[in-house]
C-alpha cells in the first residue's frame, strides 16, 4: 500500500446523505477480477446518462453535465465532501478502489458506514469524520470558492484551510501508523504467528468440533 | 459486576491478542467465499507467496453471477452467456482447486447463495466467528455466532492469518415483545425496526434481536432478521442460542459428530446475554403493532405499512429529509400521497439471501396456490436459495404450485437481488422483491424496488399490485 502523509487537493461537494456503495460503483463492474481500473465507472449512474457496461469505451459515453465530477475543476478533485452515513450498503471494496482509482485520497463526512470506513484504510484512502456543523461550514466554504483546496496533514491530524485556519480530526492510532508508513497489515499480523498458534491449540481442546480434518 | 451480553462473550472467546491501542486480533473460525470478492484476495496471496492459514476453515460456492435458467446451467460454466461473469465463476473454481478449498461448484446440488448454504450445511455453528466478503454475512448471527461482512483486503488477511484486527463494537438490543400477528414474518419485523432506527441507527453497534417474539421465531425467520441488520447500519446481527438453534443444527453435514455433540451443546448453552447484561442502547418494539411492511423509496428506511401512503415532501422532518423524499419520488416515479395498494407492479422477485429458504417458499406457495399471476406483470420469478432448498421444494410439490400460477421456477443463485446475472429490472419498472436493498439501480438500471415478505410478494404477483396478505385469501385470492 502507498503511504499517506499529507495531501493537498480540490474538494468536490456531494451534498447528500446515505451515498451507498451501489451508487459509488454499480454491481456490473464488480465482475472484474482485478483491483484497478474502476475510476472511470465511479458514480457511474450519476456521471453518465446511459447504462454503463464493464467493457464499454467510457470516453465515448454521454456525460451528465450537471454532475460535479464532470465539471472542471472538480474533475481533478481528490477530496470528497459528503453527508452522513457515506458508504452504506455492501462490503464491496470496489467502492474505495473506485474512489482511489479516480484520484480521491480523502473523504470527509459526519459519519461513515462501518465496513466502508474499514475498507478505506486498506487502500490509502483517508476517511475523516467531522461534526455536522463543521461539515456544514465546509459545504458553505466550497460553495463560496470555486475549486477550493484543502490540505490534510495526517501526522498532525489536522485539515488546513487556505486562510491558514485548522480543523483537528481523530484517527485510530494503529490505522494512522499503517497509513503513514504504507504498511501491509498481513505482514504485521504474522509477527504474532506464535500467539495465533497457541490460541488455536487451546481452542482445539475447548471446541474440537470447530476444526475439521 | 454487570453480566455479559452475547456479543461480549463471543468477542472474549475469540481474542488472540489485545493491542495497546484498543484493537484486538480476533480469531476467525469460518470464512465463506464467493466469486465476486475473492479473486483479488487469492491473487494477493499468490503474489506474496503466502498460503492459506487453515484450508478447512474456508468453504466456497459461486452465487452472485450464476445464471438461473436451466438451459444456461445445464451447459456448465461454458454455458454462462455473459463472458465477464463466466471468467469470474471460472476463476473461483481455479482458485479453489489451486489452494485446495472445498467448493460447491455451480452445478453441485449443495451450491447456492453463500448465506443459505453455510447454515444449511452446518458450516455455520453457534459460538463461531464467521466472515465473508459480503455484507449480508450478518445472517449467520442467527446461530449465536459473531458474523459480519468484510472487504477483500480483509478476506486476504483472514486467508493468510485466520485473524482480523478489530475494535470492539457497542451493544444494541432490539427487543421484540409479544406475539406477531397472522402472516407477519421476520421480514416485516426487521423492516419495521429499520423504519424506526434508520439505516444508520446501528452504525458502530453489534445488534442482538431478543424478546419473546424472537424466542418463538424459527431459525429461518431469525436468519432473515439478522440478514438485514446491515440495512440498519449494524455489521453484526445476532440471536441467542436456544433449543430452536440446537434442533436446526443437529445432523447437518458439518455439525459436530455424535461423540462431540453433547460437549458442543453444553458449551453453546452459555451463548445468551446474561439477565443483568448492560446494553449501550435498547430499542423496544411491540410485536402486536407490526403489520405487513412495504418500502416505497430508495433506502430500506423508506418503509411504510400496507395500509399506508407514499409520504409527501412536506412530511419530511428536516430540510435534508425533505430533499431525500423528493429525490426518491423522482427516482420511483411518485408524487407523494399514493396509496401503497395502488402501486402497480411490473415484476415480482421471490429469492435472495434474505428470503429464499424453504419456509419462505412455503409461505409464498400457500398464497399463490390456485391463483394466477396477473396478466399486467411481465415476470414473476421464484429463485430458491440453494440446490437443496430447490430439491426440498420440489419434493413438496411447491414448484408445481408456482408454475401452475405462472411463476418461473429457477436454479439457485443471487439472481435479481442485485442483477449481476441476466435477471434484472428494466428502467422504470416496479418490482415487489423479497430481497434486502431498494437502492437506486440495485435490481437493474432505473429499476424501482419495493421490499416485502415472500407472502406479500406472492399476493402482489396475483393481484398485480400490493395487497394486504392478511385479508388476501378471505377476499377470494386471485381477484
Amino acid at each position: 500500500m502507498k503511504a499517506f502523509t499529507t495531501h493537498k487537493g480540490i474538494v468536490a461537494p456531494m451534498d447528500r446523505a446515505n451515498i451507498d456503495t451501489d451508487m459509488i460503483i454499480p454491481k456490473q463492474f464488480l465482475k472484474s477480477i482485478k483491483r484497478s481500473g474502476f475510476g472511470p465507472n465511479l458514480f457511474d449512474e450519476l456521471r453518465y446518462t446511459d447504462l454503463g457496461l464493464p467493457d464499454a469505451d467510457n470516453s465515448a459515453r454521454p456525460l451528465n453535465k450537471d454532475f460535479i465530477l464532470n465539471r472542471a475543476p472538480y474533475n481533478k478533485s481528490s477530496v470528497l465532501l459528503a453527508r452522513e452515513n457515506f458508504g452504506c450498503g455492501s462490503s464491496r471494496e470496489h467502492a474505495p478502489w473506485a474512489l482511489e482509482d479516480f484520484g480521491f485520497r480523502v473523504v470527509i463526512a459526519p459519519s461513515f458506514a462501518d465496513i466502508f470506513f474499514n475498507n478505506c484504510f486498506k487502500n490509502a484512502l483517508l476517511p475523516i469524520v467531522l461534526s455536522e456543523a463543521i461539515v456544514d461550514d465546509l459545504f458553505k466554504d466550497v460553495a463560496a470558492v470555486e475549486g477550493l483546496e484543502l490540505t490534510v496533514d495526517l501526522e498532525n491530524q489536522k485539515i488546513i484551510k487556505s486562510d491558514g485556519s485548522e480543523i483537528a480530526f481523530e484517527v485510530d492510532a494503529f490505522r494512522k501508523h499503517c497509513l503513514l508508513n504504507g504498511l501491509d497489515d498481513i505482514g504485521l499480523t504474522l509477527q504474532d504467528e506464535g500467539a495465533i498458534k497457541s490460541y488455536e491449540e487451546q481452542r482445539k481442546q475447548q471446541a474440537p468440533w470447530l476444526f475439521r480434518a | 459486576m454487570a453480566g455479559f451480553t452475547l456479543y461480549d462473550k463471543l468477542w472474549a472467546q475469540h481474542v488472540v491478542k489485545e493491542r495497546e491501542d484498543g484493537t484486538a486480533l480476533i480469531y476467525i473460525d469460518r470464512q465463506l467465499l464467493h466469486e465476486v470478492t475473492s479473486p483479488q484476495a487469492f491473487e494477493g496471496l499468490r503474489l506474496a507467496g503466502r498460503k492459506l492459514w487453515s484450508v478447512p476453515a474456508n468453504l466456497a460456492t459461486p452465487d452472485h453471477n450464476v445464471p438461473t435458467t436451466l438451459t444456461e446451467r445445464q451447459a456448465g460454466i461454458e454455458g454462462i452467456e455473459d463472458p465477464v461473469s463466466r471468467i469470474q465463476v471460472q476463476t473461483l473454481d481455479d482458485n479453489c482447486d489451486e489452494f485446495g478449498v472445498e467448493e460447491f461448484k455451480m452445478n453441485d446440488v449443495r451450491q447456492g447463495i453463500v448465506h443459505v448454504v453455510g447454515p444449511e450445511q452446518g458450516a455455520t455453528l453457534p459460538g463461531m466467528t464467521v466472515v465473508c466478503g459480503d455484507s449480508h454475512t450478518a445472517t449467520h448471527g442467527a446461530f449465536a455466532a459473531l458474523a459480519h461482512g468484510i472487504g477483500t483486503s480483509e478476506v486476504e488477511h483472514v486467508m493468510a492469518t485466520q485473524c482480523l484486527i478489530q475494535r470492539k463494537m457497542k451493544n444494541l438490543l432490539i427487543k421484540v415483545e409479544g406475539e406477531l400477528g397472522q402472516a407477519i414474518t421476520g421480514k416485516d419485523v426487521v423492516l419495521h425496526v429499520i423504519g424506526v432506527i434508520g439505516t444508520a441507527g446501528g452504525n458502530g453497534y453489534a445488534m442482538e434481536f431478543g424478546g419473546s417474539a424472537i424466542r418463538s421465531m424459527s431459525m429461518e425467520g431469525r436468519m432473515t432478521m439478522c440478514n438485514m441488520a446491515i440495512e440498519a447500519g449494524a455489521r453484526v446481527g445476532m440471536v441467542a442460542f436456544d433449543r430452536i438453534t440446537q434442533d436446526y443444527v443437529q445432523g447437518r453435514p458439518f455439525a459436530p459428530t455424535q461423540d462431540q455433540w453433547e460437549g458442543a451443546v453444553s458449551n453453546w448453552a452459555n451463548l445468551v446475554s446474561d439477565d443483568d447484561a448492560v446494553f449501550d442502547k435498547v430499542v423496544e418494539v411491540n410485536a402486536a403493532d407490526i403489520i405487513p411492511q412495504v418500502t416505497w423509496g430508495t433506502s430500506p428506511e423508506m418503509v411504510t405499512t400496507i395500509d399506508g401512503f407514499v409520504p409527501k415532501v412536506e412530511d419530511g422532518v428536516t430540510d435534508e429529509h425533505k430533499e431525500a423524499i423528493q429525490r426518491a419520488h423522482k427516482y420511483m416515479g411518485f408524487e407523494g400521497g399514493e396509496a401503497i395498494t395502488d402501486i402497480q407492479l411490473d415484476r415480482v422477485f421471490i429469492g435472495s439471501c434474505t428470503n429464499s429458504r424453504i419456509e419462505d417458499l412455503r409461505a409464498a406457495a400457500a398464497v399463490a396456490k390456485g391463483g394466477k399471476v396477473a396478466n399486467t406483470l411481465k415476470q414473476a420469478l421464484v429463485v430458491p436459495g440453494s440446490g437443496l432448498v430447490k430439491a426440498q421444494a420440489e419434493a413438496e410439490g411447491l414448484h408445481t404450485i408456482f408454475t401452475d400460477a405462472g411463476f418461473e421456477w429457477r436454479e439457485p443463485g443471487c439472481s435479481m437481488c442485485l442483477a449481476m446475472n441476466a435477471d434484472k429490472l428494466g428502467s422504470g419498472e416496479h418490482c415487489a422483491s423479497t430481497s434486502n436493498r431498494n437502492f437506486e439501480g440495485r435490481q437493474g438500471y432505473g429499476g424501482r424496488t419495493h421490499l416485502v415478505s415472500p407472502a406479500m410478494a406472492a399476493a402482489a404477483a396475483i393481484a398485480g399490485h400490493f395487497v394486504d396478505v392478511r385479508h388476501f385469501n378471505l377476499e377470494g385470492g386471485a381477484k
